[in-house]
């Protein structure tokens, strides 16, 4: 896999390269079963990158006939080749040749719901214009059937002048034939032209002229539709230094004061229109119990009641569901790493070992269940039409705060975890709605920060009834509330300043609902988790493995003689790197409250929250009764110097503010690096938290103080 | 500049209506164009999340989801009274 930045080519694909036969894009409009087909095509022989310098997903697979090895690229989905999105403009590069790393397509399998044949036709005509050899998937055939519509395959395919092979990809109905059309498609004649637009033909003709590059009609066909756009560059480039004012010229001829994209839709859909006369047949249609939800959930009150139903099962499932297996794997790594220590003896290697390599890859695949369950709710919501319908439920409730319909399933999730809910953000079409979505998800209290608070607020905030409600279960309610009305300010004022822009149109299609299929779920869930441990994980495990250094080193042989085993820990922690780096903060820290000993740990749980728990039990743990009492006991009779005590309620209440606001996860900030393809945010978010964070500990202190 | 009279937003739930004109000098008004909302194209009103806003269309059979601001881009002669 090349990130980004590399132009480097790894030998696995240098080989396949030379074998393959041909490469073809797949093409279609969202929601069309693109992503289902292409994934029944290629099985588990898959890969996914990035294209280069975006975040644009590159699904690249192989499709194996008995003497044919195909490429299939599959491109995001699109309504028209007029690149506006940044998935649209990839979409159009990797057809037209232009995108680095991806070999220019010797064909395209355009698919096209038998459902929407509106707007899919609409895209096909524009392929065909092409003239590559084109190869037309006709999906979705048996929902077709169910909603009484009948496509004729053999006049739509004499009218596009391409093959059309009718598939049903959830249950695999005509994959053969469509598999051995793409196996042979160098083989394929190029459709000829459809003269849908004879005058914006004659004026790409006479833009051409006199030019000795080969240009096609199509990439002609977007100079004059879209005009002088970056994407059309290299095409204006090869026709001459008077290219734009010719091109301006006959965009003035052509449309007049019309906008061009406006038009464009126009002349377009004017003839699907027509085609929709001749290749759509109606046949009486059969209420299914998809028709009847849908009905049913279209209404706005059950709707919306439904919605939060799915929502409370997803909340559910990811927070309890995921428990008992991370509890699981937290186990199998103490076990495994007290196994070290019994059959290598205490040294600095099997330390190394056990502390830092063993509970690294523990911090890592920690994440896995959540991610995973998280990702299998999505994955099986979207394919089934329902995650469209829940953002158009919300749009208008997250609309006011600045974030858009889609950000309700990412913000949902980070109630368990900001990374599967900084990765499920990739629904978000906007970009802007996107980042400020991303920025909002670490302020909800994800699952680590819940021992925290468990924690503290246990020790320090007493079990007194107010009304019928108890005062323990009421901050931490209230820490829930403030981590929202946080994430919420902070997308806010994002929207109203470094992220301002126009409303995005907010144009969803809400497709019926559709039963996903099992296999592509599987698939796509295991490319979740890959991508996962291999962005993310490299990252926190290397954290991880540094600040068990940090707390190893220095050693010091004079704390061994005499005291007990967990007074030795203590004192070792003293006087490592991280007990000196917590002395040499004290004074930054002095303000909230807080001494050596609280810094240390809360500079060893910067990478992952959760941690201050284990520092506070190792630093608190001096003196001769250090062995009785739980951690929280050890905590309340925590003594400053003087003799009065450490953690008092200012104190305490500063500190749950602080992991409240502070963005202490490194795999958080792992994946927004990864999801936004540039160290700006990451940096953005952890300067920002962590100063809110201090500056809230701060007020709590010495106004609780004073 | 929105329509006034009978547009998109003024469907009621289950009506119909037939596209008359669009003001597609936004860009965003263009991109839904693109989606097939052009002139002709006869869109019914499904429902509408709470508040009435956004609202779901009908479009050859499909779902389309449009904020009331931009469904008062395009300009609609009603057919049939609707619920």
């Amino acid at each position: 896999m090349t990130k980004p930045s590399e132009t480097r080519i790894p030998t696995s694909q240098i080989t396949v390269a030379k074998r393959k036969d041909a490469t073809v894009a797949v093409v279609g409009n969202p929601n069309s079963g693109k992503s289902t087909l292409f994934n029944r095509l290629t099985g588990l022989k898959q890969r996914i990158g990035n294209y280069p310098g975006v975040t644009v997903e590159r699904h690249v697979g192989f499709l194996r006939t008995d003497d044919r090895l195909v490429e299939l690229v599959d491109l995001p989905g699109t309504h028209s080749l007029s690149a506006h999105s940044l998935e649209e403009k990839i979409t159009v590069d990797v057809i037209f040749g232009r995108m680095e790393g991806t070999s220019e397509p010797d064909g395209i399998l355009a698919v096209l719901d038998a459902t929407n044949l509106y707007q899919g036709l609409f895209l096909v005509q524009q392929l065909v214009e092409l003239e590559l050899p084109t190869v037309v998937a006709l999906t979705m055939t048996d929902a077709a059937d169910r909603s009484g519509i009948l496509v004729d395959t053999a006049e739509l395919s004499a009218m596009l002048g391409v093959p059309v092979y009718p598939v049903v990809a959830t249950t695999g109905t005509g994959l053969e034939m469509l598999r051995r059309a793409l196996a042979d498609i160098r083989e394929l004649t190029p459709p000829r032209r459809v003269r849908i637009w004879p005058e914006l033909m004659a004026a790409a003709e006479q833009l051409a002229e006199g030019s000795s590059e080969t240009l096609r009609f199509a990439e002609l066909e977007r100079v004059l539709i879209d005009g002088p756009t970056e994407a059309n560059a290299t095409t204006i480039a090869k026709l001459g230094a008077d290219a734009p004012a010719r091109i301006e010229k006959a965009r003035r001829e052509l449309f007049g004061d019309d906008p061009p994209i406006a038009r464009d839709a126009r002349v377009r859909y004017t003839w699907v229109r027509d085609a929709l006369h001749k290749v759509q047949k109606s046949a009486p249609a059969y209420a299914s119990w998809r028709t009847r939800l849908t009905d049913f959930l279209n209404r706005p009150v059950p709707g919306t009641i439904g919605l939060f139903i799915v929502m409370a099962v997803v909340f559910q499932a990811v927070f309890a569901w995921a428990t008992p297996l991370m509890d699981a794997i937290d186990g199998a790594t103490a076990a495994l790493a007290a196994s070290v220590f019994e059959s290598l003896g205490d040294s600095a290697f099997s330390s190394l070992i056990a502390d830092g390599v063993i509970a690294g890859v523990g911090s890592v695949i920690i994440f896995l269940p959540q991610i995973l369950i998280l990702f299998l709710f999505i994955i099986l919501l979207e394919d089934s039409g329902y995650l469209a319908r829940a953002a158009y439920l919300m749009d208008r409730t997250m609309s006011s705060v600045g974030l858009s319909g889609q950000s309700i399933i990412p913000m949902i999730s980070s109630f368990a975890c900001a990374v599967p809910g900084i990765m499920a953000t990739r629904v978000i079409p906007n970009r802007r709605d996107r980042i400020a979505t991303i920025l909002a998800a670490p302020f909800m209290t994800c699952s680590a920060r819940l021992p925290v608070y468990a924690l503290l607020i246990a020790a320090f905030v007493p079990a007194t009834k107010v009304g019928i409600l108890n005062l323990q279960g009421l901050v931490l309610f209230g820490l829930y509330l403030f981590g929202i009305v946080m994430g919420i300010l902070t997308a806010f004022l994002m929207r109203k300043t470094s992220l301002r822009g126009p409303k995005p149109p907010f144009a969803l299609m809400l497709p019926e609902f559709r039963r996903p299929n099992l296999q592509t779920v599987g698939i796509q869930l295991l490319g979740r988790a890959k991508v996962f441990l291999r962005r993310a994980g490299t990252v926190i495990f290397a954290v991880a493995v540094v600040i068990w250094a940090l707390a190893y080193f220095p050693r010091s042989d004079e704390i061994q003689a005499g005291v007990n085993e967990n007074t030795a820990a203590a004192l070792q922690m003293e006087q490592s790197w991280l007990g000196r780096a917590g002395k040499v903060v004290e004074p930054v820290f002095a303000p909230l409250g807080w001494d050596w000993r609280v810094s240390s740990a809360v500079i060893a749980s910067f990478p992952a929250r959760e941690v201050v728990i284990a520092v506070l039990g190792t630093v608190y743990a001096v003196g001769d009764d250090a062995d009785e009492g739980t951690l929280s006991t050890r905590l309340k009779s925590a003594k400053r110097p003087d003799g009065s005590p450490m953690f008092t309620l200012p104190m305490v209440v500063g500190l749950l503010i602080f992991y409240a606001l502070c963005l202490q996860c490194v795999a958080t900030l792992a994946i927004i690096r990864r999801e936004t393809n540039t160290w700006r945010w990451p940096v953005f978010a952890w300067a920002y938290m962590t100063t809110l964070g201090y500056v809230g500990a701060l007020l709590a202190f010495q106004l609780g103080t004073a | 500049m929105a329509f006034n009279g009978n547009t998109l937003a003024s469907l009621k739930r289950g009506q119909k209506g037939i596209i008359e004109a669009i003001d597609a000098a936004d860009p965003q008004v263009q991109r839904l164009m693109v989606l097939g909302l052009v002139e002709g194209a006869e869109v019914e009103h499904a429902s509408a999340a709470i508040g009435g806003d956004p609202i779901e269309f009908r479009l050859f059979g499909n779902g389309i989801s449009l904020r009331q601001e931009h469904a008062r881009f395009f300009k609609v002669s009603p057919v049939g009274a609707g619920d």
